[in-house]
């Protein structure tokens, strides 16, 4: 029998940089260069707004667009409330606010 | 006594040219006002409204009095021009007319008097005409003077910088430059030859009659003269100085009551062709006297928009403080265009499909008081503990509407210009608020407070809370003490620019403590530099920002900084050496508690249901 240990054992998991793009992301560096500042220390996640009804949050944004999940960003871009508290606790300073508009702006422009 | 002469034509096809233009514009833009403001012009155009404009198109389009109070010889400049321009014009037809006993002339007349009626010997009144002229020249000439040096030395006029041109403004610039001394030398050549004019051209005539004593070489000083003046003509339609016929009107319909709507219409127009582009509104820019971000202020935005230039770093790297709105000299409704222009911005790409429908339906028991601490007073607790010890305290039946999870007001959104997405957050917790059956919802955060007054059509009282706080004190219902401190208020820009509440801040905090005055406040006050309507802003120029309002706060050694806004506490306590303390949280140091409080925060919160999705 199972025992729950309250986590389990995550599938092995590559990411494939021949499969997915990070043409995005160099976009978006150049839009708001602030992202590379980003240290995914996942304040923003902490405090989201949006974050306490559905899975959303900053630190996920960043990670796919690092990663070149483009379409797993784009489905979640928009749930943001854009309120900025994760822009008043960043500790590195990123401009977190202008990064969402211009991922969502990317989204849109697909 | 010939009454034409072809020199006239640049001037009086320029001239026809001008009003065929303008009457165009006036009727389009009349025409397309939203019927409620046009009804208001109706209402408004054979009532006393129509003689108080008036004499306001007299104090501002010609006396410019309020230029003056920004600084008196920019002030002088303008008058100058402005005024002497009119008394020239109007003395001249008074002239003509005198001098042609009644009789109807062209409008080139009055203009070139001179020429047609050099030295009218037989003319009762000349000597006092041409010295009246005379006087008003030197005046206008010593405005032009004024306006030379001003492009060399701007400091010497309050400006540190001064707009940078467009070709049609630089066209109409040049022509305006030489309006005035080719007048003077033209009627100085005529008086050379002719004689007549007084202490001006008369004697000026003199010096040249000595130096050309045969020759009559006004006849290519008055084309030139002209044509200066048709060129102006011709290029005002499509300059900034499009603003001097604009401002007529614009003052009309203001008097009428008309305003900007949420989106643009055409009185926009009218009020974006009504910037001069002094550049008045650079210097009080913070983001260029502090953070040196030049080409994004209200100036170039409004040319732009005029243009129908799209400029996204202009649109969005603004901090919204509403400061240059208030040093305007023309008043136009910068902040209220600005935003208008952000939501047409973002309406090119519209949202298909409902995007906020994973937030879940939440309601609040039934109560009186609904209090709602908003976003960024969650990230600021002593603000929220503070509330509810007073309102515990103060024994008001009330619900915390956002303690447990809270959604955005939509304020930032709508400053984003997603103004379609953030409606759907406005009615998720509208909902919420009905729901309640409060009568008085109060929140801790102006720019909640600004959008639940604006944009939500409650009809709930909504009160932030300095205004609730305030209400209390009087009522008696909190007690407060004195306390020993030393405080500045800082004015937070949604609350005092934004929402008009200067007063009932001060009041309270008059009550428990004594505040120093300080150089910028209320109206004046600056931005603490956290603003959410800037999105370009670096964080190093945001507090670049927030250490020079803190210098200003801090000039006279106060105790703490006390502010009503959680972001602008926020954003001032990374960076200020003293206390920065929040209206609420001076209230609940010093209120007097007789009695223990009753009701625990746990409480209330656990009445909140959240129905999930």
């Amino acid at each position: 029998m199972a025992i729950d240990f309250g986590y389990n054992i995550h599938r092995d998991r590559q990411i494939d940089y021949d499969s997915l793009s990070r043409d995005l992301l160099e976009k978006v560096q150049k839009a708001e260069p602030s992202i590379k500042a980003c240290i995914s220390c996942g304040t923003c996640a902490a405090t989201c707004s949006a974050a306490q009804f559905t899975d959303f949050s900053l630190r996920k944004l960043i990670l796919l667009t690092r990663r070149g999940y483009t379409k797993d960003m784009n489905n979640m871009v928009h749930k943001c409330m854009l309120c900025g508290k994760c822009q008043i606790i960043c500790p590195m300073g990123v401009n977190t606010r202008n990064l969402v508009l211009t991922l969502q702006h990317f989204t849109d422009t697909i | 006594m010939s009454k034409f002469d072809w020199f006239v034509m640049p001037f009086t096809l320029g001239l026809a040219f001008l009003v065929i233009v303008l009457l165009v514009k006036y009727y389009n833009w009349i025409k397309q006002l939203p019927l409620s403001e046009k009804f208001k012009v109706k209402k408004g155009v054979f009532t006393l409204k129509s003689v108080k404009a008036t004499w306001e198109v007299f104090m501002e389009c010609l006396l410019h009095r309020k230029i003056f109070r920004v600084n008196p010889l920019l002030g002088y400049m303008h008058t100058s021009l402005a005024f002497g321009w009119f008394l020239l014009i109007a003395v001249g037809n008074l002239e003509s007319r005198v001098f042609y006993e009644g009789h109807m002339s062209p409008p080139y007349i009055p203009i070139f008097f001179r020429f047609f009626n050099p030295h009218p010997t037989d003319f009762h009144y000349e000597r006092g005409f041409s010295f009246v002229m005379d006087l008003i020249l030197v005046i206008v000439l010593s405005g032009v003077a004024l306006a030379w040096i001003k492009r060399m030395y701007s400091k010497m006029f309050g400006m540190k910088k001064t707009t940078q041109l467009q070709w049609g403004d630089k066209l109409a610039l040049s022509a305006l430059w030489f309006i005035f001394p080719l007048r003077f030398l033209a009627e100085s050549f005529t008086s050379a030859f002719y004689g007549g004019g007084s202490f001006l051209t008369a004697n000026a005539g003199h010096i040249i009659g000595n130096l050309f004593p045969t020759m009559n070489l006004s006849y290519p000083l008055w084309w030139a003269y002209s044509t200066a003046l048709g060129l102006f003509f011709v290029a005002l339609p499509f300059s900034r100085y499009m603003h001097i016929p604009t401002e007529i009107l614009l003052i009309f319909l203001k008097n009428y009551g008309v305003k900007e709507k949420k989106h643009l219409t055409s009185f926009s127009k009218v009020e974006i062709s009504t910037c001069s582009r002094c550049g008045i509104c650079i210097d009080t820019c913070q983001l260029a006297s502090s953070a040196n971000i030049k080409g994004v202020q209200s100036v170039y935005k409004l040319q732009n928009i005029r243009y129908g230039i799209t400029n996204n770093e202009q649109t969005l790297n603004c901090l919204m403080c509403g400061r240059c709105d208030n040093v305007c000299p023309v008043g136009i409704d910068i902040k209220n265009i600005r935003q208008s222009n952000r939501y047409s911005e973002a309406l090119k790409f519209p949202n298909k499909k409902p995007i906020f429908n994973y937030i879940p339906n939440i309601y609040t028991s039934k109560t009186e008081v609904l209090y709602f601490a908003g976003c960024m007073t969650h990230l600021q607790p002593g603000i929220k503990k503070s509330m509810v010890k007073i309102l515990d305290t103060a024994n008001v039946s009330y619900k915390f509407m956002d303690e447990d999870k809270s959604i955005c007001c939509g304020r930032p959104l709508m400053l984003s210009g997603k103004k379609q997405q953030a409606l759907e957050m406005v009615e998720k917790n509208k909902n919420i608020i009905i729901e309640s059956g409060a009568k008085i919802l109060v929140t801790s955060c102006p720019i909640c407070y600004k959008v639940f007054k604006e944009e939500y059509d409650l009809s709930v009282e909504v009160l932030h809370h300095s205004e609730y706080l305030l209400r209390l004190a009087e009522e008696k219902r909190i007690e407060l003490s004195r306390l020993n401190l030393r405080a500045t208020y800082h004015d937070p820009c949604e609350l005092g620019r934004g929402s008009g509440i200067y007063e009932q801040p001060r009041k309270l905090l008059n009550k428990t403590l004594k505040l120093t005055q300080i150089k910028s406040e209320k109206d004046n006050a600056l931005c603490c530099g956290g603003s959410l309507a800037n999105l370009k802003i670096s964080m190093q120029d945001r507090q670049k920002i927030s250490a020079d309002t803190i210098k200003t706060l801090t000039a006279q050694n106060p105790d703490a900084i006390i502010t009503s806004c959680p972001l602008c506490k926020k954003t001032f306590s990374q960076k200020a050496d003293v206390q920065v303390l929040d209206i609420a949280e001076i209230v609940a140091k010093s209120l007097v508690i007789n009695e223990p409080i009753k009701k625990q925060i746990k409480e209330t919160a656990k009445e909140t249901v959240i129905e999930e999705v």
